[in-house]
């Protein structure tokens, strides 16, 4: 679209841009001021508070936890989530139509509605470890990422060069390996990506299936917060925002930003 | 067996969706009608409590307040993104992409430094002359709605700006050059072709804001109690567990009759379906 829009509308959007990125910039402030407590502009510059991060076992554990929870839940949910997608591509008429319903209903029912039903049937109900708990909860978190975007990707595939491939004799597996999924390379780094962002970033599902010893990050930084207000917080939330540059740094890489708009 | 390739691709995530979601989520359901005070005894109670009615009330306004704000800011911010060149383009769909990556503890934590008592907006107010005493601004019902705004605008902004990309110039061009005027324009062509996304944002964003959790716990608190944090609080420092999964029916029972509703509204407004 072509013509002209009223100035004022850029002023609102510039002011919109500015209540998105201030926040971001106070936290990154905050971290490096030299005082006991939280504050903007920052007093003096430190990067003692990173320091501090490392010294506490509670973040770094957690942090960890965080990041296998992430890499394993995703790439559980992709290993069920693929096949899956192809099934309802390459399959579509023999399936129910119903089916690809069900693979996004962990995005339908609230997520703290999951994370406690979970806790009642799955940890208490069958007393499992909770690592292994918060491993289902995350992977089944992400499966709609899974499904949804690789199945988005597949929508686009031409299955006749699959055909192609197996008519002349190529085993089917090795077929999917080669012929189909560098096809749909993009969906699954996508989903990946969108994957492992939520899982790290999870509250609400964690919130019920952490136990004694055992928490992720997000959730060890509320209880923090809940006890202490000083610029530790802030600077694990900086570590936490270059996550976030790297991820877009992938996306941008492999995909480019637009993608995310579709 | 027929269909045995296509069902055994499909099977290993549709039992995992089944076996860990829908019976786990199921019993839950199901735990609050077999009280043996009667079928529906827990959701008297809800109702004739009031301090949960209140908490009810809460929760569908702070979530109705916040997806219209959003709303009314996404569809500018992205109507204004839609025409800008490609290179700007890029830029503030980054500005905007990168709040959304960031979890929702450290994006309502940046709201505890800023609304605090000591916090920048006090300072800043103080420092105008504006007000004398710090204003105790957490805890309120204003803390937890503009902190889900900043949370929920980027969302509404990447759902619209795909909209309205999506709405051919040709149609834009044919009313201008047909004599409607931009308002017009904008009232008549554009409004009705993104009503579809407008829909889509509103629901992700209320569906959102009404089961969040991290953003009521830490701007509202114990004081400003909403169906997220109550059910935490239900779950797991009274041990109430019939109560806590009497909200969690309730959270069922609103979002999943939200998207119905409003997928069947969107539907029938699509101007492209005809």
């Amino acid at each position: 679209m072509t013509y002209r829009i009223h100035p004022a509308l850029i002023v609102f959007a510039a002011i919109v841009f500015f209540f998105l990125l201030a926040p971001l910039v106070i936290i990154i402030g905050s971290a490096l001021s030299d005082t006991t407590y939280l504050t903007f502009p920052p007093r003096g510059l430190t990067l003692h508070w990173f320091e501090n991060i490392f010294e506490m076992s509670a973040f770094r554990r957690t942090g960890i936890t965080s990041f296998q929870l992430a890499f394993a839940g995703t790439a559980l949910s992709l290993l069920v989530g693929i096949p899956a997608a192809y099934a309802l591509n390459r399959y579509r008429i023999e399936l129910p139509s119903w089916l690809s319903t069900v693979y996004v209903l962990p995005i339908l029912v609230p997520e703290i509605v999951f994370g406690f039903s979970l806790m009642k049937s799955v940890t208490v109900g069958l007393d499992t470890p909770i690592f292994l708990t918060l491993l289902i909860g995350h992977a089944l978190l992400v499966l709609p990422y899974s499904v949804r975007v690789v199945s988005a990707s597949l929508a686009s595939f031409d299955f006749s060069i699959e055909e192609a491939a197996i008519s002349l004799g190529s085993p089917p597996l090795k077929t999917f390996f080669t012929i189909v999924l560098p096809n749909i390379r993009a969906g699954v780094i996508a989903a990946f990506i969108l994957a492992f962002i939520t899982s790290l970033n999870d509250v609400s599902v964690s919130l019920f299936l952490t136990g004694p010893g055992i928490s992720t990050l997000p959730i060890q930084i509320l209880a923090h917060m809940e006890q202490f207000f000083d610029p530790t917080i802030a600077s694990v939330s900086v570590l936490l925002m270059l996550v976030t540059v790297a991820v877009m740094a992938i996306v941008e890489a492999t995909l480019g930003l637009t993608f995310l708009t579709k | 067996m027929k269909h045995f390739r296509s069902w055994s691709l499909a099977l290993p995530a549709t039992l995992a969706v089944l076996l860990l979601l829908v019976i786990p989520v199921a019993s839950t359901i199901a735990t609050t009608f077999g009280e043996s005070a009667g079928p529906f005894a827990p959701y008297i109670a809800f109702f004739k409590s009031g301090f949960r009615r209140t908490v009810l009330f809460r929760t569908i306004e702070v979530a109705l307040i916040t997806t219209a704000v959003s709303l009314v800011i996404g569809f500018i911010t992205a109507y204004v993104i839609a025409r800008m060149p490609g290179r700007l383009k890029s830029i503030a769909i980054i500005a905007a992409v990168f709040p959304l990556l960031t979890g929702v503890v450290v994006r309502s934590f940046a709201w505890l430094i800023i609304l605090g008592k000591n916090g920048i907006l006090n300072d800043f107010l103080i420092w105008i002359g504006a007000i004398a005493e710090p204003l105790s601004m957490l805890y309120t019902e204003f803390a937890v709605i503009i902190a889900m705004v900043y949370l929920f605008v980027p969302l509404m902004i990447l759902t619209l700006v795909g909209v309205l990309e999506g709405i051919p110039n040709d149609v834009v061009e044919a009313s201008i050059s047909l004599g409607a005027s931009p308002a017009a324009t904008f009232r008549q062509v554009i409004f009705p072709l993104a009503m579809p996304g407008l829909i889509v944002g509103a629901v992700l964003v209320f569906t959102g804001s009404f089961t969040s959790y991290a953003t009521p716990q830490l701007l509202g608190g114990e004081r400003q109690m909403m169906m997220g944090t109550f059910l935490y609080q239900r779950a797991m420092v009274t041990f109430d567990w019939v109560g806590a999964s009497t909200i969690a029916t309730i959270m069922v029972v609103v979002t999943i009759g939200i998207v119905l509703i409003m997928s069947r509204i969107a539907r029938r407004l699509n101007p492209m379906a005809v």
